[in-house]
């Protein structure tokens, strides 16, 4: 389980500070999907960030009983001097899983041959997207989060990314958070609206899509 | 899943801090010196450069301000201190912002990046001032160490100077960019005062108690205690450099906590 109690991000800005998300109580239990629909800009990865960890909230509490992913597919995870392999050795140290097991999986889904062993900073953004989603697969969480997924890469990329994600891994808690209705609706059993810095929940997807419409409208 | 010895919760967070910190370093080594020629070996092969260059130098023009101190042993002592309380703190100022996408690795916190750098600066000058001192000893240009102890206490208290300022100058570095303007030149006007290149007993008494106030000061001079303290009188109060040592760790502890809070990642 995920629980944000009461929590609020605020930003320093030039023009004083600037409260991003106010106040927000979420739960996300074991094994849940839930999709998060928000306008640009209305602080869906700030949410993300918030809740993998990488940032801490200026008030309120995030408690988390199970291991978060980092945003999916996230590119900036690696550092473009280094290559894929030392990138993929990277990662198996911070989380402490053996390196050797892991290597057939990424050679494979990532289709980049001797290129593993090139500096990532030499690979085409398809290339980056392809390696950047094996490595979020090299560890096993028990809830993954997935920031506007993958507007890169192939159909084909698309299918093994589906297939790695919603079918082997259809027993985990994910958070998706973007614009796209239907990619919530496709994947989520419930979703909440970023609107005005707090989210509204909703039970089902298309009591969120009908708010999300109407405070769509509202400052259209 | 990950953290897979769940007998104690401080002995499993102490296991993974040593696997991030031991990632982190291996990261930093292949980002800072990759696969070519020498590799990592230029961590302190660097450091050996410009120390030897430092007492070829010295030696040549004598540096020694006419004292019987043996000027390898003083060129080596004394730079080798200024690796420690000038590179440590270089290589933490905007430590964070190359380093920040890894910040969404829940197990890598702010801190962790600075222990790695100070690590690996420790053990770069650490290496050279060792590996230095055998060659010089075994070629014979330097008497071995009088007392063991103090050379190592007195590495010691300059490796936590560095490193305390190290974690001071870089955590503020990320708060103002001031601080990284005026470093470069601050460390340059410090190093004719650090001790490096005189010992405190040639000077004038009115300005040793004046240069006794940098803390590095009584660092270097307890070092070259151990070296050759039988011909020099040494002057010290590793009290007083513990006192600065803590005041700034503790500043520099209180001014992560502070950042943070407040580091955005991309």
């Amino acid at each position: 389980m995920i629980c944000l109690e009461n929590v609020s991000k605020s930003y320093k800005t030039t023009h004083g500070m600037r409260e991003i998300l106010k106040n927000n109580n979420i739960t996300i239990n074991t094994h849940e999907r839930i999709g998060i629909l928000g306008r640009n800009g209305a602080g869906k990865s700030t949410l993300i960030r918030l809740i993998s960890g990488a940032e801490r909230p200026t008030t309120g509490r995030i408690t988390r009983d199970m291991t978060v992913s980092w945003p999916l597919a996230f590119g900036g995870a690696f550092q473009s001097s280094l290559t894929g392999l030392d990138n993929l050795r990277f990662i198996c140290r911070i989380y402490g899983v053996p390196i050797a097991p892991r290597i057939p999986f990424v050679e494979e889904f990532t289709e980049l041959g001797r290129y593993l062993r090139e500096p990532v900073r030499t690979y085409s953004s398809g290339m980056r997207a392809r390696l950047s989603f094996a490595l979020s697969m090299v560890i096993e969480f028990d809830c993954f989060l997935i920031d506007e997924i993958v507007a890169v890469g192939d159909a084909r990329f698309h299918e093994k990314c589906h297939t790695e994600l919603f079918e082997k891994r259809a027993d985990r808690a994910m958070i998706i958070v973007s614009h796209d209705s239907y990619y919530i609706q496709t994947h989520c059993q419930r979703a909440g609206v970023l609107h005005n810095g707090t989210v509204h929940m909703f039970d089902t997807v298309d009591s969120a899509f009908k708010f999300y419409d109407e405070t769509r409208n509202e400052q259209g | 899943m990950t953290d897979n010895d769940p007998s104690n919760p401080l002995k499993r967070a102490f296991l993974v801090e040593k696997r991030v910190i031991g990632a982190l370093l291996l990261r930093e080594v292949m980002t800072r010196y990759g696969r070519h020629n020498i590799g990592f070996l230029w961590l302190f092969v660097e450091p050996m450069i410009f120390t030897l260059g430092i007492v070829t130098l010295w030696s040549m023009f004598k540096a020694s301000h006419g004292t019987e101190i043996p000027i390898a042993a003083f060129a080596l002592t004394g730079y080798s201190s200024i690796l420690l309380w000038r590179n440590m703190p270089g290589r933490c100022i905007h430590a964070i912002e190359p380093n920040m996408s890894l910040l969404y690795h829940r197990n890598v916190k702010v801190m962790d990046i600075y222990i790695s750098r100070i690590l690996l600066e420790f053990l770069g000058a650490s290496m050279s001032f060792f590996v230095l001192s055998i060659i010089f000893i075994t070629v014979g240009l330097i008497q071995p160490p009088e007392d063991l102890a103090k050379v190592a206490l007195g590495w010691i208290m300059l490796v936590w100077f560095g490193a305390s300022l190290a974690l001071l100058v870089g955590t503020l570095s990320e708060s103002s960019d001031l601080v990284e303007k005026f470093w470069h030149p601050a460390s340059y006007l410090i190093f004719p005062l650090s001790g490096a290149a005189f010992i405190v007993d040639i000077m004038p008494p009115a300005a040793q108690r004046y240069l006794l106030l940098l803390p590095m000061v009584n660092g270097v001079e307890l070092l070259r205690d151990g070296y050759f303290g039988s011909i020099m009188r040494a002057h010290y109060d590793l009290n007083y450099m513990a006192m600065c040592c803590l005041v700034l760790t503790l500043l520099g502890v209180a001014q992560l906590r502070r950042i943070g809070r407040e580091v955005v990642p991309e």
